[in-house]
């Protein structure tokens, strides 16, 4: 199927794991909550596409590259959504980064007074 | 080739459940069960072109699906402490 295209599959799947392992090793190691967000992003959308680049190059043109492109693009929207929503869930909660841990704290409005949403019930 | 990417893979997932385990911070756990279910969902699609079976892609994209709203659902409930039970007066 065309030396070139495995050539380049070959090195997308290898640089998509790649990716992958650097994230879930962002995930363990980062000390802080806030960091590992960062890390779950770079692994979910480099990783993610990556991989889905390299499968498509090795199906060639066909049905299976349209799913492979259908699931591209659904994981490239709710990937930074979903993990979007984390970060929003933990913020509103009351969690905030530790002062200590690099991560400049901020003491202008914007960043305590994130109003509480009204709880319907 | 697809050999190295399943390992890759499994190597993620194993060490996500790590972080799933000790996680303190039950926004962490959420977090990697997320990120579990994504890497599951190539997991299943490169397992499907490793076999040469082209229908695993039809499970991993409903696998993406489900896991998305799971976390969505699992925040939620987290969030706000139910689901949103309806109330006697919403018809």
């Amino acid at each position: 199927m065309g030396l070139v295209a495995d050539i380049l599959s070959w090195a997308c799947l290898i640089g998509g794991s790649f990716f992958t392992i650097t994230g879930a090793l962002g995930i363990v190691r980062l000390p802080d909550f806030w960091a590992r967000l960062h890390a779950s992003g770079v692994a979910e959308s480099g990783g993610m596409i990556l991989i889905i680049l390299g499968l498509c190059l090795q199906a060639g043109w066909g049905l299976v590259t349209v799913k492979l492109i259908i699931i591209g693009i659904f994981l490239f929207i709710t990937g930074p959504t979903s993990t979007h929503a984390i970060a929003n869930a933990a913020l509103v909660t009351g969690w905030r980064p530790k002062p200590g841990t690099g991560i400049e704290q901020k003491d202008t409005p914007p960043f305590y007074d994130v109003k509480e949403p009204t709880v319907r019930n | 080739m697809f050999l190295v990417t399943l390992i890759a893979l499994f190597v993620a997932m194993a060490l996500v459940l790590c972080r799933l385990y000790t996680g303190p911070m039950v926004y962490d756990r959420i977090l990697a069960a997320n990120f579990f279910g994504t890497a599951a969902v190539l997991f299943i699609a490169v397992l499907g072109f490793f076999n040469g079976r082209p229908d695993f892609l039809d499970i991993a994209l409903l696998y993406a699906l489900i896991n998305f709203v799971g976390t969505v659902a699992t925040l939620k409930f987290f969030r706000y402490r139910s689901l949103g039970d309806a109330r006697p007066g919403m018809d």
